[in-house]
């Protein structure tokens, strides 16, 4: 059975290679690329995959996943500046691609136990675009 | 990884077919079938999936958005599915039928380092459908 937890948060970014030209920045991340950031309102959707436990009945604490989703994610993401503050973004372009991936190696080392796994990273970075990461290299 | 970004257009159709009868198309298809046609908002999901490049990126957006714009949108929007889209002229102009010609328009000449994963189109709020791509 697969369970879906969602979270918000808001954060700005710059997408940029500071080795490049401005130029060579627009052409690649578009006005993602404008020097002084800008912001989103992220949303995230976690799913785990595991089968009910026969006592609880349940996949997963939710309590517990809200949790760990708000250390690892919401708190130290939510109203920052993601190139700024929140390592590695510091050195890794902080796409979206790069940000399911860092949530990833966050949250799934606490998530994987007996019978559960995290199955998918969903995260849009506006309603429009999203992207799904699997936790593939 | 995947990445999904959604567009939109509007585009009249009326369902018809000429394998039956007027009334049989009236009794199959409903108000779809209503002579003067009827239009729709129809949203579009486009699925790309590969690796994250050097980049960061699994596809350039703006590559990705010239791509679904000049061979989907500019042919879909403001256009009557009936009369405008000669790849449309003697199927019914279902959505099942628009996701199929969407897929096809893409994928002919696709020259994405990401692989065209899944083409989603929602008629309404309440109908969607999905095709993936194989």
């Amino acid at each position: 059975m697969f369970l879906t937890r969602k979270a918000e948060f808001s954060a700005s970014h710059v997408c940029a290679n500071p080795a490049w030209s401005t130029e060579q920045n627009q052409a690649v991340y578009g006005n993602n690329a404008n020097p002084n950031g800008h912001g989103h309102n992220y949303v995230l959707e976690v799913t785990l995959s595991g089968d009910p436990d026969p006592v609880t009945g349940m996949v997963f604490d939710l309590r517990e996943l809200k949790e760990i989703l708000n250390r690892e994610v919401v708190d130290p993401m939510d109203h920052r500046f993601l190139n700024k503050e929140v390592p590695p973004f510091d050195r890794v372009i902080p796409t979206t691609e790069n940000l399911a991936v860092e949530i990833w190696k966050r949250i799934e080392p606490q998530i994987t136990r007996e019978g559960v796994s995290l199955h998918n990273v969903r995260l849009y970075e506006t309603t429009d675009l999203f992207v799904d990461y699997g936790g593939e290299r | 990884m995947k990445l999904t970004s959604r567009y939109r257009f509007s585009a009249s159709h009326r369902l018809d077919t000429p394998a039956l009868s007027p009334q049989e198309n009236q009794k199959l298809y409903g108000k779809c079938n209503n002579p003067h046609g009827h239009g729709h908002d129809y949203v579009l999901e486009i699925t790309v999936d590969g690796p994250v490049d050097q980049n960061g990126q699994v596809v350039n957006r703006e590559a990705l958005d010239a791509v679904v714009r000049e061979r989907v949108l500019t042919r879909l929007d403001h256009k009557n599915l009936n009369a405008d889209i000669p790849e449309l002229a003697g199927s019914v102009t279902t959505t099942e039928n628009l996701a199929t010609l969407v897929r096809e328009a893409l994928t002919k000449g696709w020259t994405l380092p990401a692989r065209l994963a899944r083409v989603r189109i929602s008629e309404t709020a309440r109908n969607t459908f999905e095709l993936e791509v194989g």
